[in-house]
């Protein structure tokens, strides 16, 4: 009888790769829902990548498109927060590959289960917020952003991950709704084409898992992002960036309705050197005032 | 050419006009689950070796003669799982009905080796945190995986190269240990160079492939089944 352990292994041998001389498989990075993620050495460029390989051929089918898109679309975006692709192909069996960089780190869904403080876990995010504005900015849609498709490296750089089923210019070849529950926008669940605040919903969905508990600007700018009603949201990723900036800097957010005062702390919070001095300064001069018996 | 370049569906071939045909499909269609089937009797219906022995032969023997396999609908449900729940109706019909289970018919259209089926489960590893359902799947891939082994054999031998198949052997194939071995130390075992062991590995492991998914051709009835079960076989598995 052949073991447990056998099956897996057989399994792994049956849907090893035969790339060419070039790339040699030394491991498995993961596994996906179309596809297997190897790890390789690239013997011309001697440098370790990444090779996305289809688990079936699936000749001119759904996956194979979605790879091929996919390959291209990382071929088409040119930004630190995007995985880089360096080439593509089939295999000899007809599954259709890419190899891209390959990138060493965690995923964001991993690393928020650690204490990180949340300053950074806003840089991380605005760095989130910059690869998907630049993608809008080309035309795609990525429609399956949540923290498990964000890499986050070992020097804080972070990679927008998965874009097999991005939407590229205005519509496309999806047959189904696409997505994942619980981070799709409402008008993401009933039509294939949707627009860049589908993908505003969903970072408002990844915003609350960033920020966790948080103050109430904070809180509201993720409400906002992902509002039930497209109109409700914020129009473009560059206004939440723009928003979550004011937060930082203690400014008030336009998300967030604030009392008088929530105001005069927010006020006192973002000047309190400057005040501390004044009220040192005024109350030094009261002293003095006493003491020469006004 | 030792094996064929695309193989029937039996599932289709037993719905042939021609007798021999649907006797050769509905066989294979045996071969491929008496195993799995008898696993599932003993180990979600808790029936000892023997009646879960004349049951797996009652069924098949039924299976044939009210043309369970013919009546399938691909639309509904995938064969794998479409035999399963018929195999559970049957088990729960036998049980309502209290009566001492009998073998079919005495109709086997294949030798079915219970005693090692048996020796399988006593030692078997458990699928243990898998539930039962789950253990007839992975007992078919067992099967359809053995299968294939043993054609990568036949085809290794058939070319005059068995020793490429004992490359694959021992590197994909033993398990003993957590670690395989280097293909430094198969090199040497065999009196091969290094690099030839890299190339038998690569050429043995697109062979076995290939011929995995001509054996899950035969057991599907549509290229969309096929592809379902493809993907989840050689899909996500951890």
């Amino acid at each position: 009888m052949i073991s447990n352990r056998a099956i897996d292994r057989l399994l792994d041998a049956a849907s090893w790769p035969g790339l060419d001389a070039r790339y040699e498989i030394t491991g498995v990075a993961g596994y996906g829902g179309m596809g297997t993620v190897y790890v390789a050495r690239d013997h011309i460029l001697d440098r370790d990548v990444a090779v996305k390989v289809l688990d079936v051929a699936d000749l001119g089918g759904l996956r194979a498109r979605r790879l091929q898109r996919e390959a291209h679309i990382l071929a088409r975006l040119d930004h630190p927060g995007i995985v880089p692709v360096h080439d593509a192909g089939s295999l000899e069996d007809g599954r259709a590959f890419y190899v891209m960089k390959l990138v060493k780190g965690r995923r964001l869904d991993d690393l928020l289960r650690d204490a990180v403080p949340i300053a950074t876990r806003l840089t991380m995010f605005d760095r989130i917020l910059d690869a998907v504005a630049f993608a809008h900015a080309h035309g795609v849609v990525h429609r399956d952003l949540k923290p498990e498709n964000v890499m986050v490296g070992g020097f804080g750089e972070v990679y927008v991950m998965d874009w097999g089923v991005a939407q590229d210019g205005g519509s496309d070849a999806e047959a189904a709704v696409v997505g994942t529950p619980g981070f799709m926008a409402p008008e993401q669940q009933l039509a294939r084409d949707v627009d860049p605040r589908a993908d505003i919903y969903a970072l408002g969905m990844v915003l609350a898992q960033v920020i966790g508990e948080a103050p109430a600007p904070l809180r509201a700018i993720a409400d906002k992002a992902r509002h039930q009603d497209a109109g409700g949201r914020y129009q473009k990723v560059e206004d939440l960036a723009a928003d979550l900036a004011r937060f930082r800097n203690q400014d008030r957010v336009d998300a967030y309705r604030e009392s008088p005062a929530e105001r005069l702390i927010r006020f006192y919070r973002r000047y309190e050197l400057p005040i501390l001095l004044l009220v040192a300064y005024v109350v030094m001069r009261f002293v003095v005032l006493v003491w020469r018996g006004i | 050419m030792s094996f064929p370049a695309t193989r029937l569906s039996v599932v289709e071939r037993t719905r042939s006009r021609d007798e021999e045909t649907r006797r050769v499909a509905l066989a294979a269609i045996i071969e491929a689950y008496w195993k799995p089937a008898y696993k599932h009797l003993r180990l979600k219906w808790s029936l000892d070796p023997d009646e879960a022995a004349d049951l797996t032969q009652e069924f098949f023997a039924s299976a044939l003669e009210k043309e369970v396999v013919e009546k399938y609908d691909p639309a509904r449900a995938r064969f794998r799982t479409y035999l399963r729940l018929c195999l559970d109706g049957f088990a729960s019909n036998a049980r309502k009905a209290e009566r001492r289970l009998k073998r079919g018919g005495g109709v086997t259209l294949v030798p079915l080796d219970f005693e090692t089926a048996e020796g399988e489960v006593a030692t078997h590893e458990p699928a243990v945190d898998a539930d039962v359902d789950e253990l007839f799947y992975r007992e078919w891939v067992r099967a359809l995986l053995e299968r294939s082994v043993a054609d990568l054999e036949r085809h290794a031998s058939e070319l005059g190269r068995p020793e490429m198949f004992e490359v694959f052997a021992r590197y994909d194939l033993a398990d003993e240990g957590e670690t395989r071995p280097t293909y430094t130390a198969i090199a040497s075992a065999l009196n091969l160079t290094a690099a030839t062991v890299t190339n038998h590995l690569a050429a043995m492991r697109r062979q076995f492939r290939k011929i995995v998914l001509e054996r899950l051709r035969e057991l599907t009835s549509s290229e969309e089944e096929w592809e379902a079960e493809a993907a989840k076989l050689l899909g996500r598995r951890r």
